[in-house]
């Protein structure tokens, strides 16, 4: 009989602490398919973030580093610079990046550091119980903005793929969503180009994953998988942003 | 025995870290250090080393923790404002003991302070720094010579203990240009470095972190650990050097660029009949306690002048030594204004009369 589906040997095989409907056990799935498919399981080293991710290696069966809250990208640097061969991946959630850690996330791109960012952003603090995220949306209520997000306040939404698009070093940036299957798929490609360029030596690549907080968005996993697609995307735009291995550069622009 | 060179401290210290097999520097600019990213920014190529210029001293510090976890030796350098921001990392290297190399020159705070000369980060650097129950050995050089042997010193004792080690000089000591002969490699023997995070290839993967959730116990228990290491470097790892202290009545305690002031003054007091020396602790955590106790317990002592370029810091752990069997005075001057020779001297004719 032919397999047509198995659980990937790089997935661990216990039981996560993510809430029903979080997109995090789908991106740990599909990061840990492509992680076999690439066959680099013996030379990954994953860098967990502060975040509701943060125990992520209790989940991927790979070497894992932990990072200070925002740090991900400079403990990733250390690691690349100082083992060029390995695959290094920077897994990180919206606090993480693009609040606290937004000069280490910008200046790591700006060097072209051959690393692999996955960056999930679910507009909110998830594991601090629901604060406003510097992906928010405007009039988004969270914990921190119960009236809901005030442009005037707190100003709007960061959109990090086109901010990244402004350097000139990146290699690879497209920004993907896991709210439904034909996305999830996209997803999966976008990770595994990614790693691929990084194996090949050609540089950065950073991957946006929109992705549901159902528990501190208030929402059901279904509403919260439509509040991404209905929400999320009109403001997060879905696409490849650039794409200079394979000549695609700013195909979205 | 190399040849003899003239270096200046912070390129001196370069070397030291060099000849210890530290291939990996990364750093951020900051006065009275930047000899020292410059220096590095020229030689880590010449050696197939790296050298990186961080955003901050918080990626410095992190990127420190990456080279660090890939098993490599790896050091920054900053001067005090830079070495505060430095801390939460720090802290981070404790909890998941990681090695590293940090250096502080320190200049004249709180705040932006100013550029010069200080030695204002003693509590900071012998008390931990940041947040949590860690400690960070401390090597405090007094001359550039000193500084070569120590850095080589720093990377063994980090390796050895698993621990960030903490070389603390001033602004003095890194500006300075001193005669020095290069030293040789370490020959210490060191633990494998079995839980390096390079690729699970043909292994458990492995994982380094400071984050201890569970079982309950399980940060308690990791702080017993790091306790008993911490127990054990403060057995073995102390180290001090006396000066004039074979009949001295008076001790002088200093460490680096204050110790050198303290001795011209001992060599004058000397002359007009004072029985002084110099006590100078070369790791301030550990500190020399057992040392400064035996010479408290001496029937000969009859006092202790501490003296630093600061308001008076490592006057909490003489007088922890000394525990009230003998005074303890101080004499200090901070932010640049260096403590003054004359100036001690009036302060020995004082306690001693």
């Amino acid at each position: 009989m032919k397999t047509v589906y198995k659980k990937p040997d790089s997935l661990r095989k216990v039981k996560m602490h993510y809430c029903p409907g979080c997109g995090h056990s789908i991106i740990h799935k599909l990061l840990t398919q492509v992680i076999d498919e690439l066959g680099i399981r013996g030379k990954t080293v994953i860098v967990a973030p502060v975040g509701c991710s943060v125990l992520l290696y209790n989940y991927i069966d790979t070497d894992a580093s932990e990072a200070a809250h925002g740090r991900a990208a400079a403990v990733a640097t250390g690691l690349k610079r100082a083992m060029p061969d390995r695959v290094i991946i920077s897994y990180q959630g919206d606090g993480d990046l693009a609040a606290i850690g937004t000069a280490e996330t910008l200046h790591a791109a700006n060097r072209g550091e051959n690393f692999t960012v996955i960056f999930v952003n679910n507009a909110i603090y998830g594991m601090t119980g629901g604060q406003m995220a510097p992906t928010t949306l405007v009039g988004q209520k969270t914990k921190t903005t119960p009236f809901g997000r005030d442009e005037k306040l707190f100003g709007t939404p960061l959109r990090m793929c086109e901010i990244l698009n402004e350097l000139d070093a990146p290699l690879y940036i497209e920004r993907v969503s896991v709210h439904d299957v034909k996305n999830v798929l996209k997803t999966k490609k976008a990770i595994k180009k990614g790693l691929q360029y990084q194996i090949d030596g050609e540089g950065y690549s950073f991957i946006e994953v929109l992705s549901m907080c159902p528990t501190n968005w208030g929402v059901s996993p279904l509403q919260a998988a439509g509040w991404v697609k209905e929400s999320m995307v009109p403001y997060y735009r879905l696409g490849v942003f650039r794409d200079r291995a394979s000549g695609r550069e700013k195909q979205n622009d | 025995m190399g040849d003899r060179v003239l270096m200046r401290g912070n390129e001196a210290l370069c070397e030291g870290a060099i000849i210890a097999g530290c291939r990996y520097y990364f750093g951020y600019p900051i006065t009275p250090q930047n000899e020292v990213p410059a220096y590095m920014a020229m030689r880590m190529p010449q050696i197939g080393g790296c050298f990186l210029q961080a955003e901050s001293e918080l990626a410095s510090i992190n990127m420190v923790w990456g080279a660090s976890a890939a098993g490599k030796r790896v050091m920054t350098s900053s001067s005090s404002p830079g070495i505060s921001l430095m801390q939460e990392g720090i802290s981070y290297l404790a909890g998941a003991e990681l090695p590293a190399v940090i250096v502080n020159i320190m200049r004249g705070g709180p705040g932006l302070g100013n550029i010069a000369p200080s030695q204002s980060d003693y509590y900071q650097s012998t008390r931990g720094g940041g947040h949590g129950d860690y400690r960070t050995p401390v090597l405090a050089p007094a001359t550039v010579q000193e500084i070569t042997h120590l850095m080589i010193d720093a990377f063994d004792l980090a390796d050895l203990y698993r621990t960030p080690v903490i070389v603390a000089g001033d602004g003095v000591l890194g500006q300075m240009t001193e005669p020095l002969v290069l030293p040789e490699p370490s020959q210490k023997k060191l633990p494998e470095k079995d839980w390096v995070v390079d690729g699970a290839e043909g292994r458990e993967a492995r994982v380094l972190m400071s984050l201890r959730l569970s079982p309950q116990r399980a940060l308690e228990d990791l702080n017993i650990k790091l306790k008993k290491k911490y127990d054990e470097i403060e057995k073995r790892e102390a180290r001090c050097d006396e000066y004039k202290m074979d009949d001295a009545e008076y001790v002088v305690v200093a460490f680096g660029t204050a110790s050198r002031v303290a001795k011209a003054s001992i060599d004058i007091a000397r002359t007009r009949g004072i029985k002084i020396g110099l006590f100078r602790p070369i790791t301030l955590w550990p500190f020399p306690e057992n040392r400064l106790r035996e010479l408290a317990e001496n029937r000969r002592v009859k006092a202790f002048i501490d003296v630093e370029m600061n308001m008076g810091q490592m006057i909490d752990d003489v007088r922890l030594a000394v525990n009230g069997r003998k005074e303890v005075y101080f004499y200090g001057r901070t932010a640049g204004m260096l403590p003054d020779e004359d100036e001690l001297l009036q302060k020995i004719s004082e306690v001693v009369r």
